[in-house]
């Protein structure tokens, strides 16, 4: 299911914060937006999800406009961490992997029939907690309350993964595992994946493609290849950097300016 | 257990036996008489007055997100309070106290929640903080009615306002218990939607939830749950405050167990309260009892939400 954005703008009240965006996100394609703080990466999703409004241009889903689809099958189609999940919760893992399906639920429907189940219990897998599933959230690591929550979004059955922020309360390993875990969503489940990174190293580690974002505007989208370039960063966040090409691909290094 | 015991317990006692013959309408005339018309009623309304308060106490802490709520909270306690002081004050017809209560809860918190509204959203920092303007307004013309009262009248105002299950008839039940039942059963309907808000706003409008929609519904039946238990026993205080936290206590934030758990912990408690209420040499107003027992309790398990890990709501 393709995602396309056409100069699309959104923000809040009248004043915009997202500023004419245009690209599109392809089938099986994983997009890391990255820019300086209020650059308006996670204004963008939100206005993708009908949080906030469209205020010009617009964006399509499957061909239809996103003004045209009502919040329940946006949520069949998309599914969205924000950066803040709440840990504090006393329910147990699958209970809360369970309200995945509920953009599939009527209101009287109190419960989840065998399919649902069967959804729940493969996405549990999917992320490797079949033995935390009876855990309370609150007794899990960061790592474990993360991957918890990506299950419930795997149930979710969607087309599209909006993920704010996801690597940000991970240390390095749950980082590169979580990540890891996304590339195999997208291979074995058909997703397409826009995260919003900050570490830009991690993002041309794993992203098809990269968008810069500088107030709202897109400055470039492009591999990494093509857009970890010492001119975009000194662009979109006034630094100057080395690029140095490693292992694992193009990777960044700032240096303070002088 | 405490049914059995609140029925033979009181100024007359009567034996299990007794009871049972008593219900049916067999054995001493007397026995029949207080059954029937005093005590069956009256443990018939405390189950009804404390699971509905509970409910609805479940019921908001989960939608505002703040355990500190109350079924209270928006504006329930200063519509009937206004309402069933200008009532005696004004020496209107007693008899239909209990119908002015109602209106004036559901009355109030419609007010509150149009405050709250902008556009098709509302906000839970307005829908509070209406609700706390509205109660301190309505609490300062209440003052000035029962300030200037004639001085019998005070009395039986307080009882109201403090909360009592004394002299409660099949007449109070009678108006009460469709809207109670109703509300319960629907609001166990609302698990996954209290459950989904609990995720945050965000993630629960992903989730295909409408904010606006099961703010209203919830707010509603909360409302009709509490305005409901006013008209049987006045503003009985504490008990929608603790034994949401109580149950929560027990099973953790799961409101599938949550809300079903306060209406029964409700419910219990209630009429254990009322039991000490009429136990004592003179009898208490039971608002008074489920105040001085439950303040400690609240203090405790505040205490043990700091030392253990529990969530808030």
């Amino acid at each position: 299911m393709e995602l396309i954005f056409k100069s699309f703008s959104t923000g809040y009240t009248k004043s915009k914060v997202v500023k004419n965006v245009s690209f599109k996100l392809n089938v099986r394609e994983w997009i890391g937006i990255i820019g300086s703080n209020g650059s308006g990466k996670s204004t963008l999703l939100k206005g993708t999800l009908k949080f906030i409004p469209t205020l010009s241009g617009d964006i399509t889903l499957d061909g239809k406009s996103i003004k045209d689809h009502s919040r329940n099958s946006l949520s069949k189609k998309i599914a969205y961490l924000p950066q803040q999940l709440n840990n504090n919760l006393n329910i147990s893992v699958e209970e809360l992997v369970a309200l995945g399906r509920s953009p599939y639920k009527k209101f009287w429907d109190l419960d989840l029939n065998n399919k649902d189940f069967n959804i729940v219990k493969k996405a549990i897998e999917i992320v490797e907690i079949e033995k935390l599933r009876n855990k309370f959230l609150n007794q899990l690591s960061g790592g474990q309350i993360q991957r918890a929550y990506l299950a419930m979004s795997i149930a979710q059955n969607p087309n599209i993964l909006l993920l704010d922020e996801p690597t940000t309360f991970l240390d390095i390993k749950y980082q590169i595992k979580f990540l890891e875990s996304l590339k195999q969503l997208i291979k074995n489940n058909g997703i397409s994946i826009i995260t919003v990174l900050h570490d830009i190293n991690l993002a041309a580690r794993f992203c098809d493609r990269i968008a810069i974002l500088k107030n709202g505007k897109l400055i470039d989208i492009n591999t990494p290849k093509k857009v970890l370039t010492e001119f975009n960063f000194k662009k979109a966040f006034d630094i100057d950097s080395h690029i140095l090409n490693t292992p694992v691909g193009l990777q960044l290094f700032p240096v303070s300016k002088k | 257990m405490i049914s059995i015991f609140s029925l033979s317990k009181g100024s007359v006692y009567i034996s299990i036996e007794d009871i049972w013959l008593a219900i049916f309408r067999r054995g001493e005339e007397i026995n029949q008489t207080i059954i029937w018309d005093l005590r069956l009623p009256r443990l018939i309304s405390s189950l009804l007055v404390g699971s509905a308060l509970g409910m609805s106490g479940a019921l908001l802490q989960g939608m505002l997100k703040n355990g500190l709520a109350s079924p209270y909270l928006l504006g329930i306690s200063a519509g009937s309070g206004l309402v069933i002081v200008a009532f005696i004050t004004f020496g209107l017809a007693q008899i239909f106290i209990p119908i002015a209560a109602w209106l004036g809860a559901i009355f109030t918190t419609l007010i509150v929640f149009t405050l709250s509204k902008s556009g098709n959203k509302i906000s839970i920092e307005r829908l509070i903080l209406g609700g706390v303007a509205i109660s301190s307004l309505f609490g300062a013309i209440q003052a000035t009615l029962l300030l200037q009262a004639e001085d019998g009248r005070i009395q039986s105002a307080l009882t109201w306002l403090i909360g009592s299950l004394n002299s409660r008839g099949w007449n109070e039940i009678r108006i009460t218990w469709i809207p109670i039942l109703f509300s319960i059963m629907l609001s166990l309907l609302l698990a996954r939607q209290l459950n989904l808000l609990s995720l945050g706003d965000e993630l629960s409008m992903s989730l295909g939830n409408s904010l606006f929609r099961s703010r209203c519904l919830i707010g509603a039946i909360a409302t009709l749950l509490a305005a409901s238990a006013v008209a049987i026993g006045g503003l009985i205080g504490f008990i929608g405050l603790i034994v949401p936290h109580f149950s929560r206590l027990l099973i953790g934030s799961d409101y599938k167990f949550i809300l079903p758990l306060s209406a029964l912990i409700g419910g219990l408690t209630l009429s254990t309260a009322d039991l000490i209420a009429r136990s004592g040499p003179i009898e208490m107003p039971v608002g008074i009892v489920t105040s001085l027992i439950g303040a400690p309790i609240f203090i405790i398990i505040l205490y043990k939400r700091s030392t253990k890990k529990i969530g808030m709501y």
